[in-house]
């Protein structure tokens, strides 16, 4: 067992873990937190995705020790007061989502790209989503949200 | 996953010591090898000796003719720094082609070599410069420390502490992405060294390996019309659910002339 102190979404916690507990069980089963999903084993489908000191990173292949100390992002911490974030308002609006299950990991992967290139053409967000699978939708209105939620934070309605 | 215990290393010095004194010890860098493996149930180590972000292994430095990057360099750092970019911008192109962008934010280059897998980015890079890896206890030519799937020269314990990079005066690489994974199916990395032109194979084969033919021909005439008739051996190649060794050399040359028209601009 090991002492974590992680904080999550601007809250410390602090826990005791396994030391084989991945960060994405961490959150959902210990914190409640089940918005961050598992959808493969692999590696590979990136429903998991959360930022990990502003970076963002698959929760399913990061032990929960290794994130002691970090400031943690989940997509319950992107609506702010209410309001929804930029980027799901986008998905809202451009029908970027089906079922939902990849949407988390989507949000969260596409606010990390949007913090490198704010502007991003439709094969730097095809680039940029690499790491994320969608079962439904055929990714072409995500990468039309993607556009939209980079308008929406440059503050154009 | 299989119980073990987690130990955050403080220095080199530690987590050496505590790999020679616990032979089932494992390194943990970026872990995005590691822990797909451990998932799957594929190993069972008995401590994980986390070398994640110790300052050590971490930087990327230019100069005389040299690029140094530490072990513990993540694939987005190497991807966007400028230092990279501006001494052997297709190693920084070689770093954004590696997985995703969630893989590219923890995996580790010093990871990457250490692990060799067989259709891995970072080899083709490192034997098509003809780098060295320094380790906690030597320099290794990359002639000598890539050693067929998945087998390196390193020794228990032993840490890949930074890759010296000779710049080149011109390199280029180009992949052809297995679609599902994005592990290469053929990668081609062509370099014009100070000692003669380097074209080094990944992906096709048990290892990354030189085709000493395609540098001898560009040796002569750096252009991708150097490479026509010139085809690897198949039967050494890798054969599986998707390819054949056939299909698989034809990879090989079309990814050479590809690099080179990458850097001839025809
Ligand atoms: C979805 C996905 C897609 C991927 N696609 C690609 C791809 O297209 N191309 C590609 O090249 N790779 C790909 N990878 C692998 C990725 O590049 C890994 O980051 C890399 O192979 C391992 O680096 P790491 O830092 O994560 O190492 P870890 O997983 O932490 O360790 C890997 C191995 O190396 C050892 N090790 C780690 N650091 C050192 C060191 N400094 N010295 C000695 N031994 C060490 C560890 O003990 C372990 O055995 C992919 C991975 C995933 C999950
Ligand atoms: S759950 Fe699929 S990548 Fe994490
Ligand atoms: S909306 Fe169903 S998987 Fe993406």
């Amino acid at each position: 067992m090991a002492k974590v102190e992680i904080t999550v979404n601007g809250v410390k916690h602090s826990r005791d873990v396994e030391d084989r507990v991945l960060l994405a069980n961490f959150l959902r089963e210990d914190l409640g937190l089940t918005g961050t999903h598992i959808g493969c084993d692999t590696s590979q489908c990136g429903c998991c995705t959360v930022h990990v000191d502003g970076l963002a990173v698959k929760s399913c292949t990061m032990l929960a020790v290794q994130a002691n100390g970090a400031n943690v992002v989940t997509i319950e911490g992107m609506a702010k007061n209410g309001a929804l974030h930029p980027i799901q308002q986008a998905f809202t609006e451009c029908h970027g989502l089906q079922c939902g299950f990849c949407t988390p990991g989507m949000i969260m992967a596409v606010a990390g790209l949007l913090k490198y290139n704010p502007n991003p053409t439709d094969e730097q967000i095809c680039h940029g989503l690499e790491g994320n699978l969608c079962r439904c939708t055929g990714y072409i209105n995500i990468v039309k949200a993607v556009k939209r939620s980079a308008e929406l934070m440059s503050g154009k309605k | 996953m299989y119980p073990f215990s987690y130990v955050k290393a403080k220095s080199l010095k530690e987590a050496g010591e505590f790999l020679a004194a616990h032979p089932d010890a494992k390194l943990l860098a970026g872990g995005m090898t590691l822990i797909p493996t451990l998932k799957a149930r594929l190993a069972q180590p008995s401590h994980l000796v986390d070398i994640g972000g110790l300052a050590e292994l971490a930087g990327i430095k230019e100069g005389a003719g040299k690029l140094l990057i530490a072990g513990g360099t993540r694939h987005h750092e190497v991807a966007t720094s400028d230092a990279v970019k501006k001494a052997i911008p297709a190693l920084a192109y070689l770093a954004n082609l590696i997985g995703d962008p969630q893989v590219r934010n923890r995996g580790t280059i010093g990871g990457s070599v250490a692990n060799n897998d067989p259709a891995a980015d970072y080899p083709a890079a490192v034997l098509g410069l003809g780098a060295t890896v320094v380790t906690t206890r030597r320099e290794i030519a990359a002639e000598d420390f890539f050693q067929g799937m998945f087998t390196t020269a390193l020794a228990p314990g032993e840490i890949v502490v930074r890759l010296v990079f000779p710049v080149a005066k011109r390199a280029a690489y180009a992949k052809f992405p297995h679609p599902a994974s994005g592990y290469a199916m053929a990668g081609v990395f062509v370099a014009e060294t100070a000692t003669g032109v380097r074209v080094a194979v990944t992906g096709a084969a048990p290892g990354v390996f030189r085709w000493k033919e395609a540098e001898a021909a560009l040796g002569r005439n750096f252009n991708p019309a150097a490479l026509a008739g010139l085809a690897v051996n198949a039967d050494e190649l890798n054969e599986d659910i998707h390819a054949t060794r056939e299909y698989r050399a034809n990879l090989v040359a079309v990814m050479a002339r590809r690099a080179v028209a990458q850097i001839t601009g025809k």
